[in-house]
């Protein structure tokens, strides 16, 4: 696979615009990483330090994906979704219990979390099954499909894990969307239905009682918000709307920086950049992850087949997804599910996980300009 | 480009989706910004402010608390710092090590120590396990502290009253204020854990010795731990109080009293100033201050002798003979008895079916005014009395002070009870039987008094009816201006009298000491006035004081002035349970009188000289 990368003009392909707006983002993601956990030790490694190490694997990860053929990777989408499943199995036996659930996988001096990696091999489960199989009526393009998302979802759910277990549908029905159902109408309200339930949530969530609320989340999410008093969520709204137009600086941020934000370096890092860079910050961040995305898009819509474009879309949907949900989360617009925020949060399984995808996105981008295939 | 495996149709479908998919984008992200710009903008001041109140903790930092000084500046209470063991039980690793590293570092008591930690509370509050340590006990702690997670050393600010049970009944003492007290308004501005008077002069001028509270503003983090402070508002210390009585003076009746159960009030009958009030069985107002277990507290209580009760002004006892006094200056007012007029003395007056027996068996023959007062003649007052009626002698005591509050600056003082037949119509629902005039005619019966009430009588008599309202405190040290307020003495107007009786009566109660009743307070130095009194305990028939057990057993008053020409002091004595006022009371009271004589002529201590001395 890598000698495809020698044999067609080095690095064709490669897209400047694209590199620099991830870095861009990594940036900000270690940046805050770096401020909000100053002082602060996981053993003797900064946390910041060890991002960087993550990014390091991960972007060892991207060029493997990225030099890589995607049609020979989906060859193995069957055989490698029944590896990730049987982790997924052994994860609830033998994993790392960590705020209630059972997600990781200890692996030497490190723990990683097969969920995020069931994410992308989902996308080649998916993308392969839709660009092989017949797709004529309901039971194939709907039910066979969505037997295939099921185990993984529920295995997901169990640890629990609602936030993956929601990009599990997500890409599904992004994946519908595009191939799947004849009726665009269906697929966007679909798609839209899960992009505008954290808007659409607040009006419901609000008009249930508090112990409705905490018998919905301790059965979805045991871990989060122990207290039940929306201690996280009112933290990072505080953390966020005290950061005002221009922030409070590099260090400034006294609600990350004296621990009244809960996970300020995971899944709360959007937060602590909000407070500390203000709307301002915000606007760019948003503004660099509309561009990774816009840009994601054009690669899927320029795609040289169906798999390369089923692959670029579900990758697509995965990060929409991610993105909004993280940033409606911690805005307050959404209850509280871990879910981070991608290139940005600390977390070596996401991070990789991200990155690998980005690779395997760029891939679809190379094959379009290869001669031969 | 297009892939020969599938129809045009279907990817041009495709691209059409996904510019679908492009304008959902926008539109998200559109709505997400919509909602940070909401938060960021909009309520941004509003989560600012949220944030900061997070942070930030207002610390109050307590005042010190005014001090008292006697007439002369020696200091009757202080502050001193002092040293409290807290524990906060969130960073304590392991309670049974603690247990025993407190017992072996300072000797406490392992169970004392487990209750106090085992008491229901908050974590993360620190919670006091010891109080006024020493100051090497506190070292000892603080060396240690990193071996003992959790452990804090507080310097505190503690009341201190250096004369130990000197005066301790005119000071009182502090102590946290009550959740009962926290919702009055007098103390609107003070808080959970905050130090008030709670008796005597600390609680009746409290306001003015209490300050006013600063405030430090603290940088804490999610776990309460203090990262920066800063002080933003100097607490305001209290003002520091001059009382009118002479500690030397109050030493000295105290001692006298000595293990005796009983009260001396000394007083300025020229301007109603306080020299002494002694009360004993007294408390230690420096053990009251602290925080008492529930035990030592039950034991204060329940003490049989009362050591909380102030007997001066909350112990109420029948004047007996003392009585005499208002009840001759009632006589001549009404003219019921002209100094020349006698009353011939059997040795008991009878009045109806029962005999009303004189002290003094056999009687004294003929005597008029003079005389019954020298030798306390209970019939001529029984006749008197008996003349006079109840409502009129009710009159003549109230405008005394009798029955009623004197106004002194302590709290909860007791008036005793002046009978009348409207008071007995309105308190016992009965009508008053005219016997009962008779027991009143020589103070027993209903009326009863405080030595208080008697001392402020006495010396309205040795004014020539001029009455000021008894005080305690008579200058005020504003801390904040560092002015000096002197008092003025509060006048309660005068009593409508001759001259002439009152010049009759202290002829009288002078002879009553030179050879009278109270022979035994007779004095080589000064002239002293005074009247005897024996309080009946219980109707016993007369027979040797001995075979009495002591509890039943009579007080003894005395109450006097001098000098008889231009009076200085007037002094109350009463003993509890010691017989006849004029074996057991009047030497006290000579004393008393001698002592301060004696202390007149030495210069007297300018106050604002000694405002600068003894900050603490």
């Amino acid at each position: 696979m890598i000698d495809r990368l020698t044999e067609h003009r080095g690095l064709d392909g490669f897209d400047m615009r694209y590199g620099s707006l991830i870095l861009a983002i990594l940036g900000i993601g270690v940046l805050s990483i770096y401020s909000v956990t100053q002082g602060q030790h996981n053993g003797l490694t900064p946390y910041y330090l060890k991002q960087l190490m993550w990014i390091g694997l991960g972007a060892a990860a991207f060029i493997v994906m990225w030099a890589s053929d995607y049609h020979h990777l989906a060859r193995f989408a069957y055989p490698a979704y029944v590896f990730i499943l049987l982790m997924l199995l052994f994860v609830l036996f033998e994993g790392r219990t960590s705020k209630g659930a059972q997600r990781w996988l200890a692996l030497g001096p490190f723990s990683f979390q097969p969920s995020e990696f069931a994410k992308l091999i989902l996308i080649l489960v998916l993308a392969h099954y839709y660009s092989k199989a017949p797709r004529a009526g309901w039971l194939q393009r709907v039910i066979v499909p969505g037997l295939l998302v099921l185990p993984g979802l529920l295995l997901i759910l169990k640890q629990p894990d609602l936030g993956s277990g929601l990009s599990f549908v997500a890409i599904y029905a992004a994946m519908l969307l595009m191939v799947g159902v004849r009726s665009q109408a269906i697929g966007f309200i679909l798609l839209f239905g899960i992009m505008l339930f954290p808007f659409a949530w607040e009006g419901v969530w609000g008009s249930l009682h508090d112990y409705q609320r905490q018998r919905i989340m301790a059965f979805v999410d045991p871990g989060y918000d122990p207290g039940g008093k929306g201690y996280h969520a009112l933290q990072s709204r505080i953390a966020i709307g005290s950061g005002q137009l221009l922030g409070k600086g590099l260090h400034g941020g006294t609600q990350s920086q004296l621990k009244f934000l809960p996970e300020g370096h995971t899944d709360f890092v959007f937060a602590v950049f909000a407070e500390e860079w203000g709307f301002l910050g915000v606007l760019i961040l948003l503004g660099l992850f509309v561009g990774l995305i816009w840009l994601s898009l054009e690669i899927a819509s320029k795609a040289k087949d169906q798999l390369g474009a089923l692959l670029a879309v579900g990758i697509v949907a995965m990060l929409c997804f991610c993105v909004v949900v993280n940033i409606g989360m911690t805005a307050g617009m959404f209850p509280i599910v871990g879910i981070p925020l991608p290139l940005v949060s600390y977390g070596g399984s996401a991070t990789i996980m991200t990155m690998a995808s980005l690779g395997l996105l760029l891939n679809v981008k190379r094959k379009r300009l290869s001669l031969f295939y | 480009m297009v892939s020969t495996n599938y129809p045009e149709t279907e990817f041009g479908d495709l691209h059409r989706r996904l510019w679908g998919l492009r304008v959902g984008l926008l539109l998200v992200v559109g709505l997400l910004g919509l909602r940070l710009w909401h938060l960021q903008i909009l309520e941004g001041p509003y989560y600012r402010d949220l944030s900061e109140n997070n942070r930030t903790r207002q610390v109050l930092l307590e005042p010190a608390r005014g001090l008292i000084y006697d007439r002369n500046g020696i200091l009757l209470a202080n502050n001193v710092p002092s040293f409290s063991l807290y524990v906060t039980l969130e960073d304590v690793k392991d309670r049974e090590v603690l247990i025993r590293q407190l017992t072996e570092l300072l000797g406490l008591d392992p169970t004392v120590v487990r209750k106090k930690l085992e008491t229901k509370g908050s974590k993360l509050l620190p919670r006091k396990i010891k109080d006024r340590m020493t100051l090497r006990d506190a070292t000892l702690v603080e060396s240690r502290r990193l071996d003992m997670p959790g452990v804090m050393i507080q310097v505190e600010s503690q009341r201190n009253y250096p004369g130990g049970l000197i005066a301790a009944h005119i000071l009182g003492y502090v102590g946290e204020i009550s959740a009962d007290q926290l919702e009055k308004p007098e103390f609107g501005d003070l808080h959970q854990g905050s130090i008030v008077g709670q008796y005597g002069i600390e609680k009746s001028y409290d306001r003015h010795m209490r300050g006013i509270a600063g405030q430090k503003n603290v940088e804490v983090d999610a776990v309460g731990h203090v990262k920066k402070a800063a002080v933003v508002e100097k607490p305001e210390a209290g003002n520091d109080l001059y009382l009118t009585i002479d500690a030397r003076l109050q030493k000295l009746a105290e001692d006298l009293l000595s293990e005796e159960q009983g009260a001396i009030v000394a007083l300025d009958p020229n301007n109603g100033d306080i020299l002494a009030m002694a009360s004993r069985p007294a408390f230690d107002p420096n053990i009251l201050s602290r925080e008492l277990t529930a035990k030592q507290w039950v034991e204060i209580v329940q003490d049989e002798g009362r050591p909380l009760n102030n007997r001066a002004s909350q112990g109420q006892y029948p004047p007996g003979s003392t009585f005499k006094i208002p009840m001759a200056v009632a006589a001549l007012e009404t003219k019921t008895m002209s100094p020349s007029s006698t009353v011939h003395c059997t040795g008991g007056y009878q009045f109806g079916k029962r005999l009303y027996r004189d002290w003094k068996v056999g009687g004294h023959g003929y005597v008029d005014l003079h005389e019954a007062l020298v030798h306390s003649c209970d019939v001529y007052f029984y006749s008197v009395g008996q003349r006079m009626g109840i409502d009129v002698i009710a009159e003549f005591g109230k405008d005394f002070g009798l029955g009623r509050a004197t106004g002194v600056e302590l709290p909860s003082e007791r008036f005793g009870i002046m009978p009348s037949t409207a008071w007995k119509q309105k308190v016992k629902r009965e009508s008053w039987l005219p016997g009962e005039t008779i027991s009143a005619a020589i103070g027993q019966g209903f009326v009863t008094v405080t030595p208080l009430q008697m001392a402020s009588m006495m010396g309205t008599v040795a004014n020539d009816g001029v009455n000021y309202r008894p005080r305690l405190v008579h200058a005020v040290m504003d801390r904040a201006t560092g002015n000096l307020q002197e008092l003025p003495a509060v006048p309660r107007g005068k009593i409508n009298a001759k001259p002439e009786t009152f010049r009759i009566i202290k002829n009288a109660l002078a002879d009553v000491v030179t050879k009278g009743t109270a022979t035994r307070a007779k004095s080589s130095m000064v002239t002293i006035g005074g009247k005897t009194g024996t309080a009946q305990v219980a109707a016993l028939r007369p027979g040797p004081e001995e075979n009495i057990p002591k509890k039943f057993r009579d007080h003894a008053w005395f109450v006097a002035f001098a000098p008889v020409q231009s009076p200085k002091i007037a002094v109350v004595v009463l003993a509890e349970h010691m017989g006849h006022g004029g074996a057991a009371a009047a030497p006290l009271a000579k004393e008393v009188i001698e002592t301060y004589m004696k202390l007149i002529p030495q210069a007297p201590v300018v106050i604002s000289e000694l405002s600068g001395r003894n900050r603490s």
